[in-house]
């Protein structure tokens, strides 16, 4: 049995929002994909747990009123990606988390577990700050609405506070009508591997398919959090979609990033592949927006 | 802390009463005596654990008996007496897939879900679909070719 002090099990969110109330040390069990094997490698001991997966309320993916499209937390990577409304809105989201593990993991993992770990390898993270997703964080004073580019503090650090709980991501309507994207995730295996590099971009063409209307650009492992490219992405406004914008948002992708050597690879190749995934990504989110880039 | 937790095994009720963070995989293997469900790297990278929970694929080490309540659950012992179980595990051997076959009730789980929403598969896609589970002996081909096999044979099971 794992080396844990209490375990308790949410019937409600009322209920997880109160164990958080009360219990703010404790950790939150969500898929269990990080945290069982964290346990079993004694890495976390001796915690206090609050398991959330049996909250089916937190579960799904759904259009609201005003367009925007609300994920659940809990929602596996595999539902995520084979949701109807993930492949309408924002099918990159499908594409990307259908690039981490294995099937397995992909029916266990959820995308709220995914984000509130706060590691920059995580594939959902990159998309969802390209997309301008904003969080719903819950608690007993009230919800909170925070952008996700403001989420992460530092390696494994996020701006979940005391008593709060992750209750849904929303992807606004603006930012995904007439947006087409694309994820690129760099490792060493196809599967059941840590991104080297991960590279989300979306662009929103002109009528015309002339032109970009917007881009946006979004990195994993580039940097101790994921992180957004908005040098390269002020620069792309209104480019013409030629050979000299891929030069502007790969080179221009260098002034956000600062990635460093580890075991996997080093800061050089790294910086290397920013670079080359960017203008790969960018090639592709405007092939599938309808444009044509042109020598 | 224990609690009773319910579930359905290979379409049958059962109940059991442990630790919620008890790991479905011991459940089956040590209580229920389901020991054709493995145990090789108990962190959700080999596949060798893999059961059917309400017909997806995952790994019993990474599922705390907590998250099984209410489910069905379909392991190794359960599938082989279907009709699609039987086909798969006739390919596998007729296809010489099996060498020393510790990954295998993981793999043919695999091929269960894999064939279960895509029935006829390219060999691109059946190498996606077993992604999760590892087999140090074989080097994969003859296991692809025999879930391609499966398919062609079980035309109509799935």
């Amino acid at each position: 049995m794992y080396d844990f002090k209490t375990l308790y099990e949410a019937s409600s969110v009322e209920d997880a929002l109160r164990l958080r109330k009360d219990h703010p040390k404790a950790l939150v069990l969500a898929g269990g994909s990080d945290i069982l094997i964290k346990l079993r490698g004694e890495e976390i001991s001796g915690c206090e747990l609050i398991s959330i997966y049996a909250l089916d309320e937190l579960r799904g993916v759904c259009l609201e009123e005003d367009g925007s499209l609300l994920i659940r937390p809990l929602t596996s990577f595999s539902d995520i990606t084979m949701h109807p409304l993930i492949k309408q809105c924002v099918p990159v989201l499908g594409e990307a988390v259908d690039q981490i593990g294995g099937p397995q993991i992909r029916n266990i993992g959820t995308i709220g577990g995914n984000i509130c770990n706060g590691v920059t390898s995580a594939d959902s993270a990159s998309t969802l700050k390209a997309y301008d997703a904003v969080l719903e964080l819950a608690s007993f004073e009230g919800i909170r609405i925070l952008p996700y580019a403001e989420f992460n503090l530092g390696p494994g650090k996020v701006d979940l506070r005391p008593g709060e709980l992750l209750t849904g991501i929303r992807i606004p309507r603006e930012s995904w009508e007439h947006t087409y994207g694309e994820y690129i995730k760099y490792a060493m295996r196809r599967a059941m591997d840590i991104a080297t590099l991960g590279c989300s971009v979306n662009v929103r063409l002109t009528a015309d398919k002339q032109r970009i209307d917007r881009l946006r650009i979004a990195f994993g492992v580039a940097a101790p959090t994921p992180v957004r490219g908005r040098t390269a992405e002020a620069a792309a406004i209104g480019h013409a979609l030629d050979a000299a914008l891929l030069d502007i948002v790969g080179e221009g992708s260098l002034a956000d990033v600062m990635p460093r050597t580890s075991w996997r690879a080093s800061k050089e190749f790294r910086l290397h592949l920013v670079q080359e995934l960017a203008r790969r990504a960018t090639i592709a989110a405007i092939g599938k927006a309808g444009g044509t880039i042109n020598d | 802390m224990v609690r009773e937790i319910q579930f359905r095994l290979n379409g049958k009720d059962v109940s059991v009463i442990c630790d919620p963070l008890k790991r479905l995989l011991d459940v089956l293997r040590e209580d229920l005596g389901m020991v054709g469900t493995k145990e090789a790297c108990g962190e959700g990278e080999c596949g060798a654990c893999s059961v059917l929970r309400d017909g997806a694929i995952v790994t019993t080490c990474m599922i705390p008996m907590g998250a099984v309540q209410g489910c069905e659950i379909t392991t190794i012992e359960g599938l082989r007496e279907t009709e699609r179980g039987k086909c798969l595990i006739e390919a596998f051997a007729d296809g010489g897939a099996v060498q020393c076959g510790f990954c295998i009730p993981g793999m043919v789980i695999a091929a269960e879900s894999l064939l279960a929403s895509n029935p006829h598969p390219t060999n691109e896609q059946i190498r996606h679909g077993i992604s999760g589970n590892l087999c140090r002996c074989t080097g994969y081909d003859l296991i692809v070719d025999s879930i391609r096999l499966a398919s062609e044979r079980g035309n109509g099971l799935w």
